[in-house]
């Protein structure tokens, strides 16, 4: 099974560090840098939105899917904890406090550390350009900044008893007023076996679009697995902990029959009351049919070899 | 001077056709003025289906209304109230096959059967559909008594509009809100439960 390595998702000339995104460096050398290496592409970048920040590295994913406005990304949220309405979360979420922040690692674990905003910024951000496909079946494609997971995983060395990630979301019912139903099983937890947390795609975001995250879009930091259902890629985290037995996450415990462990995109596999065969590209006002790990199948494949995908949904 | 004295003798009219038309409007007003700046065709669909569903709650609950408060003239809207729900059904309709799938017929199928929240509310549309087609006075005619069985398949309607919301939502507060609605409505409807409720009235 070939290794992915990141240059197989953003060209490698495009490895800038966070800084000298934010400085803005050279965006439009990097843009044309990036679409000749994407091959086939029109050199000449267009004109930005005027409401886009510093410019991304590429205005495609690797298979030339156009990136999703900065506007639709920063607008059309699902996060319960702020709002049950995508079109609300930003106006909501404005105030959240995302400093001071600090990410407990813990668990199974032979260096248990805590980590500052700062100290998860020192690890090398690269961007990520991803798509992600909801489980609504809408979706979107993203340039991330950040870093992979198995950086800060290898950090905190992983116990050999250790075979899942437990993650946990922020837990402020005064600043998250959707924490306040009753519905859910505050806070959000979601999970990863450790092979797939330790996959070169598995990335802790800090940013998109070459900023710092916003509240909506989970900052200060959040993770992104691109070949699963977006719900996986759990916001505003606050606690990751290795361990033993597969975590319930808040989904598998609020609806069981809809929401399994590994929720890999999968187009064969329906949510039990609507298809997963085609997304709705927001932005684009189409439709494409989705594709097995959300296109991701060559680097991931492996990991679920000899695994019932309609059973381990 | 003519205006004012319709709007006088047939005011309930009035509401009802500002009812079902003013939300139309209303999405066209914010369609014209860009409020709809992520996903459109989500938004679209969303309000027509909702509106279809709020116009056939009030018509289903012209009868009861009538029944238990003796107010003969909601029966005159009835009717239209239901034709406005089934301009809506019809428009959320197109929006799903022709605004999101764009007519692919070879997406549009699978959309519809395999698809376990599209099919009581593809069901419901049908329903609807043949009463707003038999609801001019010449089908009542030629039906006779068939006529208000076939349009007692609106109770059935209104279950599957239910059915269909409570199945394409991850929260279903707002569904179950409009389930209760169109419970009581129903059970209103039960002749023990209307002459138990009449005889408190009196």
């Amino acid at each position: 099974m070939p290794k992915i390595s990141p240059s197989d998702i953003t060209p490698e000339h495009a490895y800038l560090s966070r800084r000298s995104f934010m400085a803005g460096m050279g965006a439009l050398l990097v843009s044309s840098v990036a679409l000749s290496a994407c091959g086939g592409q029109d050199p000449t970048p267009g004109p930005a939105p005027a409401t886009m920040p510093p410019s991304p590295s590429a205005n495609t994913d690797e298979l030339g899917q156009r990136l999703t406005s900065y506007e639709a990304v920063s607008n059309y949220n699902n996060f319960y904890e702020f709002s049950l309405r995508k079109e609300d979360v930003a106006r909501l979420a404005r105030d959240f406090k995302t400093s001071p922040w600090t990410v407990e690692v813990a668990g199974l674990v032979h260096n248990p550390k805590t980590f500052g905003l700062e100290d998860l910024l020192a690890f090398t951000q690269e961007e990520r350009v991803y798509r992600l496909r909801c489980v609504e079946a809408w979706s979107m494609v993203i340039p991330w900044l950040g870093f992979p997971l198995a950086r800060l995983l290898k950090e905190v060395e992983p116990m050999t008893k250790a075979r899942y990630v437990r993650f946990e979301t922020l837990y402020d019912p005064e600043q998250m007023p959707g924490q306040k139903s009753p519905f859910y099983g505050w806070p959000y937890v979601e999970g990863l076996r450790l092979d797939e947390a330790m996959h070169e795609l598995t990335i802790l975001a800090t940013g998109l679009y070459g900023s710092p995250l916003l509240p909506q879009n989970g900052a200060p930091v959040r993770l992104v697995v691109p070949w699963k259902y977006g719900f996986k890629s759990i916001k505003s985290i606050v606690r990751i902990e290795l361990v033993e037995e597969m975590p319930v996450s808040l989904w598998m415990a609020s609806a069981p029959r809809e929401y399994g462990f590994f929720a890999n995109v999968n187009p064969e596999v329906s949510h039990p009351r609507w298809s997963q065969a085609t997304e709705r590209l927001i932005g684009e006002g189409k439709r494409i049919r989705t594709t097995l790990f959300n296109g991701y199948g060559e680097q991931v494949a492996h990991l679920y070899e000899g695994m019932d995908l309609s059973q381990w949904y | 001077m003519v205006l004012i004295s319709w709007l006088k003798r047939s005011w309930l009219q009035a509401l009802a056709h500002a009812t079902g038309l003013l939300p139309l409007a209303w999405l066209i007003w914010d369609h014209l003025h860009g409020a709809f700046i992520v996903d459109p065709v989500r938004e679209i669909t969303t309000r027509t289906g909702r509106t279809a569903l709020v116009l056939l709650v009030l018509s289903l609950a012209c009868t009861p209304i009538h029944t238990l408060l003796g107010l003969k003239s909601v029966l005159r809207v009835r009717r239209g109230l239901g034709l406005y729900a089934f301009l809506y059904v019809a428009l959320h309709f197109l929006t799903f096959a022709g605004l999101d799938y764009r007519f692919q017929w070879d997406l549009l199928g699978p959309a519809i059967f395999d698809q376990l929240y599209v099919l009581p509310g593809f069901a419901a549309g049908l329903i609807l559909l043949v009463l707003a087609i038999t609801s001019a006075r010449g089908w009542q005619k030629r039906l006779g008594r068939n006529w208000k069985r076939l349009h007692r398949l609106v109770y059935l309607a209104g279950i599957l509009a239910i059915v269909h919301f409570l199945w394409l939502v991850k929260d279903t507060g707002e569904p179950l809100r409009y389930g209760a609605i169109v419970a009581l409505l129903l059970i209103l409807r039960v002749p023990r439960v209307r002459e138990a409720v009449s005889n408190v009235r009196r």
